[in-house]
């Protein structure tokens, strides 16, 4: 080993002569680093898949604002005030995480328990908010809809608190479209020649379109895979940490390693909120 | 463990088992809460104008720059890709310009779906 072949100054045949990792990166983060590439590349075909529907069918697209308002305990509505919170609770578990890499830089034994701990707890939030945001997409609204023989979904809102419209209780059906109609002749008929139908499902959603519900199942179900595989992966490292394997080993560079993972699940929800909520 | 206060770092280990210094720099829990700190006001500030009559153009456009803007910040200083080396933090941000090609082609395959197929 020459006096000039320090690990700062080395030469580009060494760096890249084998042996060694390039880019003076450890292996595993390297590895986690291009596999959280390929999965954002997964994620943003579904995502682009989804904005491409949602553009071909924009006339019969619902508005999620009006779809996603129900906040737990509460029994009127909040347009998007649970996914906030949703949203909250995941970007406080990214900083918990980033606290917790922190905190293994300094061998903080016990403040990476803490703070991955926290972590943790906020994953588990995270899906299980999901789950109550499935369960009460999948069971619909107060009176549910009414698909005609076109295929045309026509949200049933008589007498119903389910639906506002400008915050006020509105009476009457709610044509493709969101435009509300009070005109009792073409209620009556919507009734007559529709079929009811309530909640949602793969093949059809009272919402609007199918594929609305397609996307939301698919999207927001990959992504709660991967926060739930992240919790799991979580609770491992963590329960190393209490076991004193980290200190033993000398580094944390684990935790970092499950932090790039988290902070990935993060991002995507980021992009996945803005993208299926807001727009 | 025994000289924990005068070698800070771990040996990688592999073929040439080197010894990596590590060391911590104080600066760095700021560094997180101010990234927190941008992250919390840059998502008030999006669902904030969400509810507004701002026209829905804007809007989208305004959010998609913004959704950029917290990944920077996320990817950055989060997962720490500002502290590596620059030519690895081309090598996983470059590969997205093919995302950028991707949407294009899909922006005007949607505009051919609205021309055929039923509505």
């Amino acid at each position: 080993m020459s006096a000039e072949a320090t690990v700062n100054q080395t030469s580009s045949a060494k760096q890249w002569g084998g042996g060694r990792s390039p880019f003076g990166i450890s292996w595993g983060k390297m590895y986690m680093w291009f596999f959280l590439v390929s999965d954002a590349f997964t994620f943003s075909s579904l995502i682009l898949a989804y904005g491409t529907m949602r553009h071909r069918f924009t006339d019969v697209w619902p508005k999620a604002s009006d779809v996603f308002t129900h906040f737990p305990f509460y029994d009127g509505h909040i347009q998007l005030a649970y996914v906030g919170l949703m949203t909250f609770i995941l970007i406080m578990s990214s900083v918990t995480m980033v606290l917790a890499v922190d905190a293994g830089h300094r061998r903080d034994n016990k403040g990476v328990a803490l703070w991955l701990g926290l972590t943790i707890i906020g994953g588990l939030m995270f899906v299980g908010s999901q789950a109550w945001e499935w369960y009460h997409f999948i069971h619909g609204t107060e009176k549910g809809a009414y698909i005609m023989p076109d295929r045309s979904i026509w949200r049933d809102v008589s007498n119903a608190q389910d639906y506002h419209v400008a915050g006020t209780h509105a009476e009457g059906i709610v044509a493709p479209g969101n435009k509300l109609i009070t005109d009792p002749a073409v209620v009556a008929d919507v009734h007559a020649r529709g079929r009811h139908i309530q909640g949602a499902n793969l093949t059809e959603n009272e919402y609007g379109h199918p594929l609305f519900a397609d996307f939301f199942f698919f999207i927001t179900g990959f992504h709660g895979f991967h926060v739930f595989s992240g919790v799991v992966i979580n609770i491992i490292i963590w329960l190393n940490v209490l076991g004193g394997l980290y200190t033993r080993r000398g580094h944390y560079e684990q935790i970092e390693k499950t932090g790039l993972y988290w902070h990935f699940v993060d991002l995507v929800w980021v992009f996945v909120f803005t993208f299926f909520y807001l727009v | 463990m025994s000289d924990k206060h005068q070698h800070n770092g771990y040996y990688t280990g592999d073929i040439h088992n080197e010894f990596v210094e590590q060391h911590y720099d104080p600066k760095n829990r700021a560094v997180i809460w101010r990234t927190f700190w941008i992250l919390l006001v840059v998502t008030i500030f999006e669902v904030a104008i969400a509810f507004t009559s701002i026209s829905k153009e804007v809007l989208m456009y305004t959010f998609i720059i913004l959704t950029i803007v917290k990944a920077y910040f996320i990817i950055a200083f989060f997962m720490h890709l500002k502290h590596e080396k620059p030519a690895f933090g081309y090598s996983i941000i470059l590969p997205f310009i093919l995302i950028v090609y991707f949407i294009a082609l899909l922006i005007t395959e949607g505009n051919y779906l609205h021309l055929w197929g039923p509505k």
